[in-house]
């Protein structure tokens, strides 16, 4: 199979949506080519559907929205998920809730594509995942791919759908290649957990970077007999719990992952869910772990404190297994 | 009075007033019976804003109404009796029960719902003019919007971006004068409103919002305009709420004198009864008051009798 960059698997993904629906516009901030080179290309390919907004991210949502709810699917663009917080009235309020309160009329295609995580030193205001937020929400979708094919897969099948999503993007993932499937319907379902690795001893949950982080943990504490199942949700709303519970049931243990800070985060509800529900399938105590609860900093001595790494899983995992499994 | 639209005009609007006032004081009466849960928000006094906007819209046109909104869904084509059943919190409701007052939509006449947070319409209404101007449907949307509204940040971000791009948009101000309990010469530093039009590079147009025959035309001229690919206009329509911010607001922020002052001199069906019935138009006055009266009987009997949502519905109508 072709290897493309997850950079080239969104382009991909919002040309060929584009091509399929011709009402369908993107908007957003310093659009061509768009936070991290995304629409390279495009523009010529699709004059007058690339709006280049103003600094104004309350409106571009709005506007985004009420596009959607009269024409789309609309894609906006938000340049950091930080920026988020600047029109959390238009994601929370209106569009998440737009459907419900009017009873079902309205029908909201609009996908809010937006780099999150850690970077090179960008400090507490361009670094944070803040999926939880969303998850938290009725009436959202939130996805955060981990691979070029997920990527592409699940936002074609967002902008296929009629309900908002939030749509993240790892920023050091961009430039990671891997296999995508050709053609233009390769879809990914949301709310399809994918196994990333089998394993046996410990089932490790993670998420978008961190997924990446944890195959390589695995392929470390294969050397020293433990055996690791990756499992990335690949959707944060709505949580495939079948997968992850079908998991915890063959290896007893669980570690869940996330790049966010861990206080009420998505990895706390996992956690929580399968404590509650898979009590008596656990030999031991359910695992987290997540960035410390402080901003990120931006100095490199500083800010790799401050987020989870592969050292950390190793550790952990290795408190998990007892000896005499290893 | 000048003969200056057709009477079955004039009468039309005489008679939507009406309507949209004798809905908001059966729902206030209705709420004493205990028959409404939630609160409700009065549009009585500034009928002409709605009726005289809408009577310049066609039934393809969007509206974003505000917390405000019975009036604004009225007259751009909603039924009253599944309003009121939306009121009652019946299934039967445009909303399921699920909006009540303060979401009232109805998306098959271009109402996209009224909203509970002031200053979120602009940008709703701005992606219809998107997708109207997108497409070249040739429709245009209306923004809703009080006084109160002004001073949030997302008007300036609206005004500046719908200007930018031409936005087949018409930002209505309706003035009444109060933030809530507050009045905005406490609130706000700017005395006109359409005069920040200019800052957008768009026209600005101050319109006696309880004049309906200036509301329409102010209206009609602003669709032309819009319709012409010419972008927003920002109409402020000076109106009156005869009534407090919402039902049980006691109003200790104005006196009872200045109210029955409003009431008296400033009411808008009264200006334009006055009118039609001095130039001998308003033969079919007591016809039109008993079709009125009929239409709200038999909307609260529709709402009385409409079922409430069965329990599943709780679930239903978060997602596609």
């Amino acid at each position: 199979m072709r290897e493309i960059t997850v950079r080239d698997a969104i382009r991909e993904a919002v040309m060929e949506e584009m091509q399929r629906s011709p009402g369908m516009i993107v908007m957003g901030e310093d659009i061509m080519p768009g936070a991290f080179g995304v629409h390279a290309g495009l523009g010529e390919m699709f004059p007058g559907r690339f709006l280049e907004t103003p600094i104004s991210e309350a409106a571009i949502v709005g506007t985004a929205l009420g596009a959607a709810m009269t024409g789309g699917p609309v894609i906006a663009e938000i340049m950091y998920s930080d920026f988020l917080a600047v029109c959390m009235d238009e994601i929370v309020n209106q569009a998440a809730k737009i459907r419900y309160m009017t009873g079902g009329q309205a029908r909201v295609p609009l996908v809010i594509r937006s780099p999150i995580g850690m970077t090179r030193g960008v400090a507490a205001q361009h670094s944070q995942s803040l999926e939880a937020w969303f998850a938290h929400i009725p009436g959202l979708r939130v996805a955060m791919p981990s691979t070029p094919a997920d990527a592409k897969g699940l936002l074609k099948t967002a902008l296929r759908g009629e309900d908002p999503v939030l749509f993240f993007e790892q920023k050091l993932l961009y430039g990671e290649k891997g296999p995508v499937p050709d053609g233009a319907d390769h879809l990914v379902q949301l709310g399809t957990a994918h196994v990333a690795r089998e394993g046996e001893d410990v089932t490790v949950v993670a998420t978008g970077l961190m997924v990446s982080k944890a195959l390589e943990a695995a392929v470390e504490l294969q050397r020293s007999g433990i055996s690791i199942e990756v499992v990335d949700p690949r959707t944060v709303s709505p949580i495939d719990f079948d997968t992850i519970y079908g998991s915890v049931d063959k290896t007893a243990r669980l570690l869940v992952i996330t790049e966010a800070t861990l206080a009420c985060s998505v990895a706390s509800e996992i956690a929580a869910s399968v404590a509650e529900h898979r009590f008596n399938s656990l030999d031991g105590p359910v695992r987290r772990l997540g960035s410390p609860f402080v901003p990120k900093p931006s100095t490199p001595t500083l800010e790799k404190l401050a987020y989870p790494g592969t050292d950390d899983i190793l550790r952990i995992v290795r408190e998990m297994v007892p000896r005499r499994t290893r | 009075m000048s003969n200056d639209l057709p009477k079955e005009t004039l009468v039309g609007f005489w008679r939507d007033m009406h309507r949209i006032r004798a809905f908001e004081r059966s729902a206030a009466y209705q709420s004493t019976l205990g028959k409404i849960y939630g609160a409700l928000h009065s549009y009585e006094g500034q009928e002409a804003c709605a009726v005289g906007v809408c009577a310049a819209l066609q039934a393809g046109d969007y509206v974003a109404s505000t917390h405000r909104g019975h009036g604004h869904s009225l007259a751009k084509g909603a039924r009253m009796d599944r309003m009121m059943a939306e009121l009652f919190g019946r299934e039967d409701g445009y909303c399921r029960g699920k909006g009540g007052s303060l979401h009232i939509a109805d998306f098959g006449c271009g109402m996209l719902g009224a909203n509970g947070i002031v200053g979120a319409g602009y940008a709703i209404a701005a992606g219809a003019a998107l997708t109207a101007k997108q497409s070249g449907s040739g429709r245009v949307a209306v923004c809703f919007f009080g006084d109160g509204a002004v001073t949030r940040g997302t008007f300036h971000e609206v005004m500046n971006m719908a200007s930018l791009w031409k936005l087949p948009l018409l930002m209505v101000c309706e003035n009444n004068g109060y933030a809530q309990y507050v009045s905005t010469t406490e609130t706000m530093v700017f005395r006109s409103v359409a005069d920040l039009a200019a800052n957008y590079a768009v026209p600005g147009v101050h319109v006696d919002g309880n004049d309906i025959r200036g509301v329409f035309q102010a209206t009609v001229a602003a669709v032309a305009r819009a319709r012409a690919g010419e972008g927003p206009t920002l109409l402020e329509l000076r109106t009156e709420r005869f009534n407090g911010h919402s039902s049980g607001d006691p109003q200790f922020y104005r006196s009872k004198a200045e109210v029955q002052e409003l009431r008296r001199s400033r009411d808008p069906i009264l200006r334009l009864e006055g009118e039609l019935a001095g130039a001998g138009l308003l033969d079919d006055r007591d016809a039109i008051l008993a079709a009125v009266e009929a239409e709200v009987t038999a909307a609260v009997a529709f709402a009385d009798a409409a079922p409430y949502p069965a329990a599943e519905a709780v679930t239903q109508d978060v997602y596609a």
